[in-house]
């Protein structure tokens, strides 16, 4: 019965990547792509935590919570890249 | 007995974490610009790990397993949010005015504010 809870909650996660996924694919802007993205990631470590669970192989749990952390550089990193063209860019004004 | 009841919350929990995450895709999908998808994604990243994360935990009880899951949650309650404003914030200095109801421009610091008289 538990296992039935899990899967039904991995498919539904999965669901929820799918459309993040395409939204990511799919938008406006380049926003509308970071935030695809950046569901796209907590999902994925809901997803990882959810396989440790399912398969019952407790190291995963470390993927995920590398994972977790990753993702949040990712982003902002990108989001840097996007606004100043430079990761390497320091932060004072007059860039715009 | 007491076994029962923390699977049945576990499942529960587990059951309204997946509910929330699809309604954070479809809202993802159905809103029309950065700024409401923004909304319907990122609260749904804060709630649905906040249930999943907690329902998985219950299964567990106390061990090094909860113990990650509960440092993963931490990240992501603290990172989540930081992500979503960093990205409204960077969308709204790149220029991209929310979309409103009356097509009056929210963002525009220039644009008069509507006068009382007509409220």
């Amino acid at each position: 019965m538990m296992e039935m809870g899990l899967l039904v909650c991995i498919l539904a996660i999965f669901a929820t990547m799918a459309m993040a996924l395409w939204r990511a694919v799919r938008g406006q802007s380049i926003y509308d792509t970071i935030v695809g993205v950046n569901v796209f990631g907590t999902k994925t470590v809901l997803l990882i935590a959810l396989i440790t669970y399912f398969t019952g192989h407790d190291d995963l749990i470390d993927v995920a919570l590398v994972y977790a952390l990753i993702n949040f550089l990712a982003v902002v990193a990108v989001l840097k890249l996007v606004r100043r063209r430079d990761l390497a860019a320091s932060g004072e004004r007059g860039h715009d | 007995m007491t076994e029962s009841l923390l699977n049945i919350a576990s499942m529960l929990m587990l059951l309204a974490g997946g509910a929330f995450a699809i309604i954070g895709g479809i809202g993802l999908l159905r809103f029309p610009d950065v700024y409401t998808r923004l909304h319907a994604g990122s609260i749904t990243d804060t709630l649905a790990p906040l249930l999943i994360v907690g329902g998985l935990a219950l299964q567990s009880g106390w061990s090094l397993l909860t113990l990650k899951l509960l440092l993963i949650l931490l990240f992501l309650l603290f990172t989540t949010p930081t992500a979503s404003h960093a990205t409204a914030r960077a969308a709204m200095l790149a220029g991209i005015r929310p979309v409103t109801a009356s097509g009056h421009d929210a963002g525009d610091p220039n644009q008069k504010e509507p006068s009382s008289s007509n409220t």
